[in-house]
């Protein structure tokens, strides 16, 4: 390791616990970003992000130019997919995800025309005269998701509200996870774009101040945002403590301001917006040259593959294309797309690279052999390791005797699943896999429960609506009788018109009068309901649009 | 290079993390006994062949005892014969024992603690009690003469060291114990001389002018149980744990502060009656138990506040029972009714949650 040149102090990680991992970075933190040749054939997945899958845009047969929208988003939590390349559409059908299920997935499929030629861009290096809400549509519709590994739509990030003022926005340059060095590449060898990126980023939350937090074991990348930085008085470049998970985001964002985001809560309740750097770069592309985002870079790394690599790739180029790009793999035990600690494994190198992938990551057969598992001999490595302070120990054995209450009042749902846990566990006990299995569980149950809450109101609408029409029923059959029997009495009405009319009052009045009565016999929140039916109604419409 | 074809669903997708950090349980128990090394190659050197037969009969009963109990449960034999746990067990409970201890003690007391403390509640990480300590425990209660009958010291290649033919017959010859004069086979230990002096209305000052000095407790050259003679050894070994991430400071630390505190408090209220801070630190088992015995994973609580809480406890449960109690050493009892204490203690000693304002409570900055 050569010396460390930059003089920025270190910040601790004020978060308990994290673990210190074999980087394994060597690997790859020396070789330059290189663009990977556009593949013959791609096939771009329609969910590359958290929310709904987008919608194909394109018919089989369709020519797409590069940048060309092919899947539009879907409801408010989804964001448009861009043809990578130009091409022919040659299939708008299921192909194998990236994801452990090894389920396929819908997905558009173009044989590229090898022109690479762009759509209409609209560049706009003149950002600041645009408004932030016109930002925020622009990198909606550039496609744009959060690099770092979540694939959250960034601009709902963008969008905090008028309630939350966001003064300051960090830019994540953690990449704690071992492996990985796409960020490290991309801040030494773009420096510059990244934090106008930044810029966009903070003008569109009309925040003030900008924050580089890089891990400090990546000095050069440290030193070259400090040299980028340089004239621009409102970022600063902090080095933080290298310890894992420093890359997430809660995490993070203490070590950085002191601000704890508390649970359950967004980052902008603490007045942060926290991006990684890799979207501040695709913020910048989208904004200032109008390009979506149709690429990415993409560590190739670990002991099975020949040459591991930084690569900038289109979405949707499989990942034996990107593998053969590497000089090809050998003796191949696990594909790990992400980092090893909280990365999926794949079945097959068969699936493409989409917007989330940081990493792909070959491991030999050796690596994986894993030994088994023996039981928990509660050493407290675990408490003692997680990131967020629970115990872990106790949630995996509620967890596995189904405990679901009891585990949820371990803080279940404030695991951020990042392994540190079974990490540490000296009996190799798959912690997480657990914790998983228990939230599935719980929220399937919740599921559950409200289909049942939902036929349990529509049962009960129904039988009274029954006993309703029951009692209309006989009302009717007695007012008949009682009809008939002033007929028999020789009072004739006059005209037949005017007795259907009466009839009908009659009847609605009825109506009216039993309806009060269900009322009166309703809970009394059905009574409040309906004696303040006006407000409401008038709150209602205005959540219409 | 040998290509897997393309769609092959060949890889195994298990759940992440991906990586690994531990050596595992077997290198967790071998780092343990490595930390026992130094008190067991001691202890045999100080009492001669009979430490070494007694720690090679706990040895032996209690792995066999493993083994039967592994297959009768239907759990992988090998797998946990191997992990180490039984070793460290047999030989934290033959470290405990008089070294003069006759050999059905070391066997009884092996297969209690392997069948009883641990086999019978689950196995490996199941037991609330630490079995050695159970084990001692029982064994106290139940023989108190073979439990409280110490050796003289007879160092081996030194004029005094018994014979290999002697060492048998100590270990294995029932009753009929070589026939050399009571004083020369037995000796008291410092805490125990101590506690039957005090009865005679002498002065602490007075008792330990008779022959005790700090440095004998130190270096190991007093009567004591096989493994608590060398406080110099214990620590050494302890060091070396804490070195390697084994034990954590806080139960260590937490115990000898909570005895010594004790010990300070009452000596300098009434010299004459309460033996100081060096003797109650140096003597007995109070190291053995700080940093090898209370430090046990399984029955100490997995929380940083419990464990300071768990760690105290001891402590001042050792030296109530060493100063109020029947007996002159409480070490064993102190741990053991901690231990019956750890899941309340690890209930209410929860971290504060990251994000929340205490274990339980309402999201940090919530309104409510």
């Amino acid at each position: 390791m050569a010396e460390h040149e930059h003089r920025t102090p270190i910040l601790p990680a004020l978060f308990q616990g994290g673990i210190e991992p074999a980087e394994h970075k060597e690997r790859s933190s020396e070789s330059p970003i290189r663009a990977l040749p556009v593949p013959e054939v791609v096939h771009v997945p329609l969910k590359q992000h958290i929310g709904n899958p987008a919608q194909p845009a394109v018919q089989v047969g369709d020519k797409v130019r590069k940048g060309d929208v092919i899947g539009k988003p879907d409801g408010f939590v989804s964001v448009p997919v861009h043809a990578p390349t130009s091409g022919t559409v040659t299939g708008v059908d299921d192909y194998p995800a990236p994801h452990p299920s090894g389920l396929s997935a819908p997905a558009v499929t173009i044989e590229a025309d090898g022109a690479d030629e762009w759509t209409d861009l609209d560049p706009r290096p003149d950002y600041q005269e645009l408004k932030p809400a016109e930002i925020r549509g622009r990198i909606r519709e550039a496609g744009l998701v959060g690099l770092g590994g979540a694939g959250f739509p960034t601009f709902i990030k963008l969008n905090p509200g008028p309630d939350r003022p966001v003064d300051t926005v960090i830019l994540n340059g953690g990449e704690s996870e071992p492996y990985l060095t796409c960020d490290d590449r991309l801040m030494r060898e773009r420096p510059k774009e990244i934090l106008q990126g930044a810029s966009i980023l903070a003008y569109t939350v009309g925040a003030k101040r900008i924050v580089v937090a890089i891990e400090s074991n990546k000095w050069q990348a440290i030193s070259a945002m400090l040299g980028a930085s340089a004239g621009w008085p409102q970022i600063e470049v902090v080095a933080v403590e290298n310890r894992y998970p420093m890359g997430a985001e809660k995490q993070l964002i203490v070590s950085v301001t002191g601000r704890e985001v508390p649970s359950g809560r967004l980052p902008a309740d603490v007045g942060v917006l926290n991006q990684n750097v890799g979207t501040a770069y695709a913020a910048y592309r989208a904004i200032v040259f109008g390009e979506p985002l149709i690429e990415r870079v993409v560590t190739v790394s670990g002991s099975a593959i020949a040459e591991p690599a930084n690569l900038e790739v289109r979405f949707g180029t499989p990942i034996e294309t990107i593998a053969r790009a590497c000089g090809g793999y050998h003796d191949l035990g696990r594909l790990i797309l992400g980092g090893p600690l909280v990365g999926s494994a794949l079945h097959s190198t068969e699936p493409p690279m989409v917007k989330e992938s940081n990493g792909l990551i070959f491991q030999t057969r050796a690596e994986v052999s894993g030994e088994a598992a023996m039981p928990c001999i509660r050493c407290g490595a675990c408490v003692e390791a997680c990131p967020v302070s629970l115990v872990p120990n106790e949630m995996y054995h509620l967890a596995r005797n189904k405990e679901f209450d009891r585990v949820q009042d371990y803080d279940l749902f404030d695991c951020i699943e990042c392994g540190c846990c079974a990490w540490v566990c000296p009996s190799n006990l798959p912690l997480v896999h657990y914790y998983r299995y228990a939230k599935s569980e719980i929220q399937a149950k919740e599921r559950e429960k409200e289909q049942a809450d939902i036929a349990r109101r529509r049962t009960e609408a129904r039988d009274a609506r029954l006993a309703r029409e029951k009692a209309e029923k006989e009302a009717k059959r007695r007012a008949k009788k009682k009809q008939a029997g002033d007929g028999q009495a020789g009072k004739e009405s006059a005209d037949p018109r005017e007795e259907a009319a009466r009839k009908a009052a009659d009847k609605r009045r009825r109506m009216r009068g039993e309806a009060a009565a269900d009322d009166a016999s309703g809970d009394a929140s059905a009574d409040t309901a309906d004696s303040g039916a006006e407000a409401p109604d008038g709150d209602e419409s205005s959540q219409q649009p | 290079m040998a290509q897997a074809p393309a769609g092959a669903n060949s890889l195994a997708t298990p759940s992440s993390p991906h990586a690994h950090g531990s050596g595992g349980i077997g290198s967790v128990m071998g780092a343990v006994v490595i930390g026992l090394a130094p008190v067991t190659l001691f202890s045999v050197y100080l009492f001669g062949w009979p430490a070494l037969f007694l720690l090679l009969v706990t040895l032996a009963f209690g792995l066999a005892a493993e083994a039967v109990m592994l297959r009768i449960m239907g759990r992988p034999v090998r797998a946990h014969l191997l992990d180490g746990s039984a070793v460290v067990t047999c030989l934290l409970l033959g470290l405990s024992l008089p070294a003069s201890a006759p050999w059905w003690i070391a066997a009884l007391g092996a297969v209690f603690a392997i069948v009883v403390g641990k086999q019978l509640y689950g196995g490996l990480g199941a037991n609330p009690f630490n079995p050695a300590m159970i084990a001692r425990v029982m064994l106290l209660i139940s023989f108190p003469k073979e439990l409280s009958t110490w050796p003289a010291i007879k160092p081996l290649f030194s004029g005094r060291a018994l014979s290999f033919g002697e060492g048998l017959q100590v270990t294995f010859g029932g009753d009929k114990l070589p026939a050399l004069p009571p004083d020369a086979a037995s000796a008291a230990t410092p805490l125990g001389h101590l506690k039957t002096e005090l009865t005679l209305n002498k002065t602490v000052g007075e008792i330990l002018d008779q022959g005790y000095s700090h440095g004998q407790a130190l270096f190991g050259t007093l009567s004591g149980s096989a493994g608590e003679t060398s406080a110099l050894l214990i620590l050494l070994g302890g060091l070396y744990l804490w070195w390697r991430g084994i034990i954590g400071w806080r139960i260590p630390a937490s115990m000898v502060a909570a005895t010594g505190f004790l010990a300070l408090a009452f000596h300098v209220w009434d010299p004459s009656a309460f033996p100081g801070l060096g003797f109650h630190l140096l003597n007995g088992g109070l190291l053995l138990g700080a940093f090898f015995i209370a430090t046990d994973m399984v029955t100490s609580p997995t929380t940083p506040r419990g464990q300071l809480i768990f760690g105290s406890g001891c402590g001042v449960l050792t030296y109530v029972i060493r100063t109020w109690g029947g007996y002159p050493e409480g070490v064993s009892f102190a741990v053991v009714l901690m231990n019956a204490c750890v899941p309340l203690i690890d209930h209410y000693t929860r971290p504060r949650v990251f994000g929340k304002e205490r274990a339980g409570g309402p999201p940090l900055g919530s309104e409510e």
